[in-house]
């Protein structure tokens, strides 16, 4: 019974914390919920109305929401680079900051799950996807495996966060017996959510500029790019406005591993380009959808070129190590790796594959107000659990907030 | 949660948690039992006659809403029977009297409109070609000069990549070969857009609206019933006529009789004939979707 009161005591001492905080924390807390109830409104129309609302149509049938989930798949993805040195390398600076890394993979599987279900044209129908309620059409669809493992890796993490957090509150060391196992487990895991989903998408032979066996390696370059570009912010941004330490050297590492990233991520696409212009065969319309546009139909050719332009200065000034070491062109390099990243997949994944359609129909896509309200407000929850559970976890881990009872213990 | 129990704590009430834990494991069994048993279910799964009681709850609310006699049949596969398709591409005209048969036949939405047939026109000198095909032709007289026309609709694959992605199973083939969907169990997650090659499935955007007096009230489960927001929908060879062994209704009001459909398992069937005698080929024939529906050059 004494660690459900603990737990208690831990729960009512969490929302101590979340509702604590000075006028820069309840602004951004207050612009959050502002997306959120946009987002929301937003959300209730298109329960009523449906997905017309959209700007998706059957030539089209999957578009940003989709391209956001892929995204975020990557995001929640990129813990691993930070867990493979800390635990398999046990490379004391980076294992501090693990903990980030995987509050930042909770939040970002949220945003994951969100992005789908406000695609799904019938939500209340989620439970089908339950097996013995519902039926989960396992080993044959793709879709399935990527509902299991997304929920497993959301569950391995939120497993191990609650521990380290709880632990720490109680002024214990949290177990290794338990820890370790599932950060390892959690490697593969990490792989395997981010190749499911490209096998999601790889796997549709119908679909030529998907269909390619490059795919799953090139979203995991993108996710190894983009997921640490985050974290290096949200890194910086800890060391600025709490007492949690984070070194130079972790910093350096992160970006030092991001740059071969963002290389192999650009030769990846390198590769594909050349398939696609060099063979020069009709399946190569697509790829000169997104670059070119075909004909009059050129509304996504802006977003390409600045994906391109984006990530090419990312390479430049994580490759450069004066750059690199530089605070500031390594925030501009990792804001331009995340919003590079972000176009390519949000826009540039998903639509092409559709454009031209399957019997050559060209409708040119793009979102709509109420899909960005809706997609912001995704967003908006993410980004506000993730602030929760830095507020909670930070001070915790920094000892600032204790069980009442347990002084510093000595480690077990 | 990973809140170790010790072995304290059992010890010291063993009976009220093992009770406890009885009930609560009974309870949720139960729930699961009533859940699965009597809750709704995918139409794949329910009895024979489970689903003539759905049916006949739905052919009363049909009834109902439209103000007219609305039979839903709840037929299955004859056995011996696999249909086939077959469309003489040399005949065809591209007059798409055959799309406006299927949405009267079977209850498409007239706003949005809804095809389940899609006709191409394409060039004489590019051969079929998807990535020249217009489907929004309008000129005052067809056929035009240098073009010919390529109807598309649910090829009834039988290996059909749409029902392998579903992630519910909301979408299955017949043992008649027709591909369905299950309109009660589908997600709306659109996977099977996605996979299918022949853009044979739609998707509801909004409320499909069919006036009461456009109505066919001549249904199937499986089907031409209306379709709910929110769910995909496609072509079923008309699987309320074709299973009463009638023709489906884009072969009857084809007025050059480019459509020929049959019983792919009866050797005197026309459609065995064609493929027999005639220049065959399917669409896409390299992605091994290995379609029920032909297309063939008669004359």
């Amino acid at each position: 019974m004494t660690t459900l009161h603990a737990f208690l005591a831990f729960t009512r001492s969490s929302g101590r914390l979340v509702l604590r905080g000075d006028v820069l924390y309840w602004s951004w807390i207050g612009l959050l919920l502002l997306l959120i109830a946009s987002g929301l409104a937003a959300y209730v129309d298109q329960l009523r109305v449906g997905l017309s609302l959209t700007a998706m149509r059957d030539p089209v049938s999957w578009a940003f929401y989709i391209g956001n989930f892929t995204f975020m798949v990557g995001v929640a993805a990129a813990a691993v680079v930070l867990v493979i040195p800390a635990y398999v390398y046990d490379w004391k600076p980076i294992r501090e900051v693990v903990i980030i890394g995987e509050l930042l993979a909770v939040s970002a599987i949220l945003i994951c799950l969100l992005f789908v279900m406000v695609d799904l044209g019938r939500p209340e129908r989620f439970w089908h996807l339950i097996p013995g309620v519902g039926l989960l059409n396992f080993p044959r669809s793709v879709m399935a495996w990527d509902v299991i493992v997304l929920n497993l890796y959301l569950l391995i993490n939120l497993v191990v966060v609650t521990h380290v957090v709880f632990s720490a509150f109680r002024g214990r060391h949290y177990s290794l017996r338990l820890v370790y196992p599932l950060v390892l487990l959690s490697i593969p895991m990490a792989i395997a959510i981010h190749t499911v989903t490209a096998f999601l998408y790889s796997g549709m032979a119908s679909r030529p500029y998907w269909n390619a066996s490059i795919l799953a390696p090139q979203f995991l370059a993108s996710a190894f790019s983009s997921g640490p570009a985050i974290l290096l912010v949200v890194l910086q941004l800890l060391r600025r406005f709490t007492d949690f330490e984070i070194k130079d050297e972790a910093i350096g590492k992160i970006a030092e591993l991001m740059a071969y990233a963002i290389f192999l991520n650009l030769f990846f696409h390198g590769a594909e380009v050349f398939k696609e212009y060099y063979s020069n065969t009709e399946h190569s319309l697509y790829t000169r959808y997104w670059f070119e546009g075909i004909g009059t139909h050129t509304t996504l050719v802006p977003y390409a070129w600045t994906a391109v332009g984006l990530q090419l200065l990312a390479l430049v000034l994580f490759i450069v190590p004066a750059a690199r070491r530089n605070s500031v062109t390594l925030n501009v390099g990792a804001v331009a790796t995340y919003a590079g990243g972000y176009i390519e997949k949000g826009m540039g994944l998903i639509i092409p594959g559709f454009t031209p359609d399957t019997l050559g129909e060209i409708y040119e896509y793009s979102p709509t107000m109420h899909e960005l309200r809706v997609a912001a407000g995704v967003f908006a929850i993410g980004f506000l659990v993730f602030t929760f559970l830095l507020r909670v976890a930070v001070p915790i881990l920094l000892g600032q907030v204790r069980l009442a009872g347990t002084g510093t213990q000595a480690l077990e | 949660m990973a809140t170790p129990r010790t072995a304290h704590d059992v010890d010291d009430h063993p009976t009220s948690l093992t009770r406890r834990s009885f009930t609560t494991c009974a309870a949720a069994a139960a729930a699961g039992w009533i859940l699965t048993a009597c809750g709704p279910k995918r139409l794949y799964d329910v009895s024979r006659e489970r689903l003539r009681e759905l049916v006949g709850d739905v052919e009363r609310e049909y009834s109902a809403t439209y103000g007219k006699d609305v039979t839903v049949s709840a037929a299955g596969p004859q056995p011996g029977v696999l249909f086939g398709y077959a469309l003489d591409i040399s005949r065809c005209t591209g007059c798409r009297r055959c799309v406006y048969a299927c949405v009267e036949e079977n209850n498409q939405s007239r706003d949005p409109q809804v095809h389940w047939i899609r006709v191409l026109q394409m060039d004489k000198e590019h051969g079929v070609d998807f990535a020249h095909a217009d489907q929004y032709y309008e000129p005052a007289q067809v056929p035009e000069e240098g073009k010919f026309y390529v109807p598309v609709s649910c090829q009834q694959c039988r290996d059909a990549p749409c029902t392998k992605v579903c992630p519910t199973g909301a979408t299955w083939a017949e043992k008649d070969g027709i591909v369905v969907i299950d309109y009660d169990w589908c997600i709306g997650c659109r996977c099977c857009m996605s996979a299918c090659p022949y853009g044979a499935r739609h998707f509801n955007w909004k409320a499909p609206s069919v006036a009461a007096t456009d109505v066919n009230p001549h249904m199937h489960y499986l089907g031409n019933r209306p379709r709910p927001k929110g769910v995909v929908e496609k072509c079923t060879f008309c699987i309320q006529r074709v299973r009463e062994g009638r023709y489906p209704a884009c072969v009857e009001v084809c007025p050059v009789g480019a459509r020929k459909f049959g019983n792919l398992l009866d050797p005197d069937s026309e459609i065995r004939y064609i493929i027999e005698h005639e220049r065959v080929m399917v669409l896409k024939e390299e992605l091994n979707t290995m379609p029920k529906f032909f297309y063939f050059y008669g004359t």
